[in-house]
């Protein structure tokens, strides 16, 4: 198990490696790092017992940047290493950053595995819905029709809802947050600590340079406030400018927008076990951005994988020495001379 | 018949004889009976002398339907045996595989000593009180096959029935049923007249000690449980299923009080990956592939080679390219093996040469990637993971002492107090410097790395200065000289060979020295770096014959290497050498030494 120890008298400064930050100017990034680094004193944990693994792409230079222990891996592949990390090191809180290229697209398998598994990895998903350190092709999150440089006359592809995907795949922690909500971030962030097993945290990240405003609907006033619905576990799910618009539950059994009505407004319970009420939540959310849903939709409990991996280890040497000359030996054999 | 071949090839061990296998199965897990390609077999050399190879043609043939008999009557020499199961000679199995008539009858098969049995009554007949289905009580003929091939050679028994009851124990009366119809194949053998010769195969010698039966597999499983005792390390294995390697991942899971944890992981690059993973934390991270699962494992043993991680990966080579011969092998992933990757990235590479050897390469290999910090790949093969050979067990008191030193202290040579991952020690492996050590934080990753420090550096002086350092580690691996064995030390010949060539190649080199021509023979067991004295054996002799089971990957770099035009012989037909062939091939050497001398 992880030790905490508040008595660290950690600092955010004490997170910040000596490595010069290298993202543009103005890159969303920027506001998580910062988060991160802020918010990490407060977990009690000690530098050297965090570990970040990171696959490719912009968002995945954040290892370089922690005072922890970090591995800048390759495309794709990070929730693969960090399983091996985490099924072997129980003392240790292990961090997965990832993009919308890097997870979705050609590490798609690896992080539907880690989910349903649920190894004791904390995944944060930077969706700018767009490749940025490869200057500028759509990505798995890009809405249909989107212009690029491999795309001139509009990408075709229908676009992941990360949400969706890792509730298909049975996540038992599934928030997601914007890079300019600081409090939500920093909120989700410390629930996704505190949570055991696989935890996916999407945060829309804006890129100044190849997408840049992707996401400004739900940042403007006036606008956002139609938008954004936000979810508190135990509240009655309401937003707009007068929280006049709710979620409410439909006669078909799914959830629908609507006026606000105390009788069918639903009030969240990230607990719920059945993944179909997360996912309803999920498919709230519409690649034109009308709507999105953020906060922790979904947080259950389930045995790890790592944990029970390690428990299989526990009971086996509890029942049998570890003779190897007895193995080596096995069952048949001769003596010569 | 797999399962019938490995207890008759238990019973010979038992009984003392040095023996080699060869199982040869169809990829397909039900492919069709009765049918040429579905054909099973099962090669089986014991002897009371030390030998080298499954042998090249067998002196009996048990063929339990008309498929059987077709698929290997070439093999066998005239005179040879024919054990027979007469109960399929119908004339719709006959049919299936273009008998027109039926051999057992028309006197096509009068060259051998033909000894037909009706198999599958005669084993229903013996189990008819036991209340099995027909159907049930067919299916133990090939236990009355055994019993009655035990009978024939002396074979002692009592081992089977153990086997046998230990295996169905879930199910009683399938073992008792197995058991009866083993006994009555052995009583049919006594009390029959046709059977009137027995045969003798008196125990071999061997070198004193206590010896079992292993395949390839289970001494690469047992090899990797034993190195992490012997570095006192928690082994961690990542692997995706994939014939013939998926054994060792069946075998490792059962070894889970040795500290040994297994995943199934969701594919080949996640099994690497994980491993990878588990080597950064600390761990003895193994991952293990066969045919196209090494080319989807490359990106990750370069990180690996970025890294400069320990890890463990095993490659059972198998018949290629691309899903290629499943269930054959093949020695065509040694230039992959060594240059499979973008960029320069050297990886050591290490062979066993028999099933046993397995075990000590798995050691050697393990102790590589401990001591330089690099991944290590070993190359076994579809003939070494399912064959089998008698195998001195190994002193576990004499195994190596492989345990490591974690970095506990902050190295940098500025005095700043930090930990610089890429500084190195005399043999220039970097430290490894594991999560949870206090002080030690530090970053690592694919990029290229500033010499020494270890943050990011696109610095072309600091690049070539890193490539070439990387190239150096793994060029100052320590290994052992190449050991030739040349009786006499008259020979013009050298035989060079490497992996599992090594039983035919010696099998053949005896039989030409038995003649009383001269030849020498050496084998690779380190493929990269070689040993450092192999420039000098190849320079010894006049001619250097090289054969492989691919198109000449290691002459390649011998050629490359050393500027000795190396002859190469090369047969790629999923299946090893056979001693004949070989000695046909080095004889035309030896012939034109000999005329050039006189
Ligand atoms: S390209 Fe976009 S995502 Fe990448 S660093 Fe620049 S702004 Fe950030």
């Amino acid at each position: 198990m992880t030790t905490v120890d508040l008595e660290l008298g950690l600092k955010p400064k004490d997170f910040k490696s000596d490595q010069e930050v290298r993202w543009c100017p103005g890159c969303g990034d920027y506001v998580v790092l910062n988060a991160m680094q802020s918010f990490l004193p407060s977990l009690g944990l000690k530098r050297e017992n965090i570990v970040f693994i990171s696959g490719i792409g912009c968002s995945s230079r954040f290892p370089y940047y922690m005072n922890t222990y970090g591995m800048h891996s390759i495309h794709g592949r990070a929730p693969a290493i960090a399983t091996g990390l985490a099924v072997t090191r129980p003392d240790l809180s292990v961090w997965v950053v990832t993009g919308d290229g890097d997870a979705l697209s050609i590490g798609g398998n690896h992080l539907i595995h880690a989910l349903r598994r649920n190894v004791n990895l904390k995944i944060l998903l930077f969706n700018n819905r767009i490749y940025g350190l490869t200057k500028g092709q759509y990505s798995p999150t890009s809405e249909t029709g989107k212009l690029t440089k491999s795309t001139p006359m509009g990408s075709l592809d229908h676009p992941f809802n990360p949400l969706s995907l890792a509730i298909g795949a049975e996540a038992t922690f599934v928030a997601r947050t914007l890079d300019n909500d600081r409090a939500q971030l920093t909120s989700i962030l410390t629930a996704a600590a505190q949570h055991r097993g696989s935890a996916l945290v999407e945060i829309y990240q804006n890129c100044p340079i190849f997408n840049d405003g992707a996401f400004d609907v739900l940042k403007e006033p006036g606008e956002k406030e139609q938008r954004l619905i936000p979810v508190e576990h135990g509240q009655p799910i309401r937003f707009g400018p007068d929280r006049e618009h709710a979620v409410l539950r439909n006669d078909r059994g799914g959830l629908e927008i609507g006026p606000y009505d105390e009788n069918r407004v639903v009030v969240h319970d990230a607990t719920t076990d059945d993944p179909a009420y997360a996912f309803a939540l999920s498919r709230l959310s519409t690649q034109d951005l009308a709507h999105t849903v953020t906060g922790v939709y979904r947080n259950v409990d389930r045995p790890t994988y790592d944990d029970q991996a390690r428990a299989q280890v526990s009971a086996a040497t509890d029942a049998k020495p570890a003779d190897l000359r007895s193995l080596l030996r096995g069952r048949d054999t001769w003596t010569v001379g | 018949m797999q399962l019938t071949g490995d207890r008759f090839t238990s019973e010979a061990a038992a009984f003392g004889n040095d023996l080699a296998t060869l199982p040869n199965f169809p990829a397909e897990i039900r492919a069709p009976a009765g049918t040429l390609p579905g054909v099973s077999s099962f090669q089986l050399h014991f002897a009371d002398d030390d030998i080298l190879t499954p042998g090249d043609r067998p002196d009996v043939l048990v063929a339990m339907n008309p498929a059987a008999l077709k698929a290997n009557i070439g093999d066998v020499p005239q005179g040879g045996t024919l054990l027979v199961n007469t109960d399929e000679f119908v004339k719709r199995n006959l049919g299936k595989v273009g008998y027109d008539a039926n051999p057992l009858e028309d006197g096509s098969l009068d060259a051998y000593q033909l000894l037909p049995v009706a198999m599958a009554t005669l084993t229903q007949g013996a189990l008819a009180d036991t209340g099995l289905s027909k159907k049930d009580a067919e299916r133990c003929k090939n236990m009355f096959a055994l019993g009655l091939l035990s009978w024939m050679y002396g074979r002692p028994t009592e081992g089977t029935e153990r086997f046998l009851r230990e295996k169905f124990a879930r199910k009683p009366d399938i073992a008792e049923a197995n058991v009866l119809a083993f006994r009555a194949g052995w009583n049919y053998g006594e009390t029959t007249e046709a059977f009137a010769t027995t045969y003798e195969v008196a125990p071999a010698k061997f070198p004193p000690g206590e010896y079992r039966q292993i395949t390839g597999n289970a001494a690469l499983s047992y090899g990797i449980v034993a190195a992490g005792q012997c570095a006192q390390l928690p082994v961690f294995l990542g692997s995706y299923p994939i014939t013939p390697a998926s054994d060792i991942l069946h075998e490792l899971s059962k070894h889970k009080n040795f500290n040994v944890i297994t995943m199934q992981a969701e594919d080949e690059i996640a099994g690497v990956g994980a491993a990878l993973g588990a080597a950064y934390g600390g761990a003895l991270g193994v991952t293990t592939t066969s045919g196209p699962g090494i080319a989807l494992k490359a990106e990750t043993i370069g990180l690996a080679v970025m890294q400069e991680l320990p890890l463990l990966v095993i490659d059972v080579q198998r018949g290629g390219p691309s899903t290629g011969l499943p269930t054959k092998t093949e020695q065509a992933d040694l230039l992959q093996a060594l240059h499979g990757r973008n960029g320069e990235s050297p990886v050591p590479v290490l062979a066993p040469l028999s099933p046993g050897d397995c075990f000590d390469v798995v050691i050697d290999a393990v102790r590589i990637a401990l001591r330089y910090r690099t991944p290590v790949l070993v190359l076994s093969d579809g003939a070494l993971a399912n064959g089998s050979e008698p195998w001195l067990i190994p002193d576990v008191d004499e195994l190596p002492d492989l345990r490591v030193t974690f970095a506990t202290e902050p190295n940098a040579t500025d005095g700043s107090g930090e930990h610089w991952p890429y500084v190195r020690d005399e043999s220039l492996a970097r430290e490894w410097a594991i999560p949870g050590t206090p002080g030690l934080q530090h970053r690592i990753g694919g990029l290229e790395k500033a010499d020494g420090k270890g943050s990011i550096s696109y610095d072309p002086d600091n690049h070539d200065r890193m490539v070439r350092l990387r190239q150096a580690k793994i060029d100052g691996v320590e290994v052992p000289g190449l050991e030739v064995e040349d009786p006499g030390g008259h020979a013009d010949v050298l035989v060079l060979g490497w992996g599992s060539t090594y039983g035919p190649i010696g099998a053949a080199c005896r039989a030409i020295r038995k003649r009383g021509q001269s030849i020498a023979q050496a084998h690779l067991r380190h493929l990269n770096p070689f040993p450092a004295n192999l420039g000098e054996v190849l320079a010894r002799y006049g001619t250097v014959i090289v054969p492989e089971m691919n198109l000449g990957q290691l002459s390649l770099l011998l050629r490359a290497r050393y500027l000795v035009d190396v002859v190469s012989y090369t047969k790629v037909a999923g299946t090893p050498f056979m001693e004949s062939e070989l000695v046909d091939v080095f004889s035309e050497h030896l012939g034109t030494t000999l005329a050039e001398a006189a």
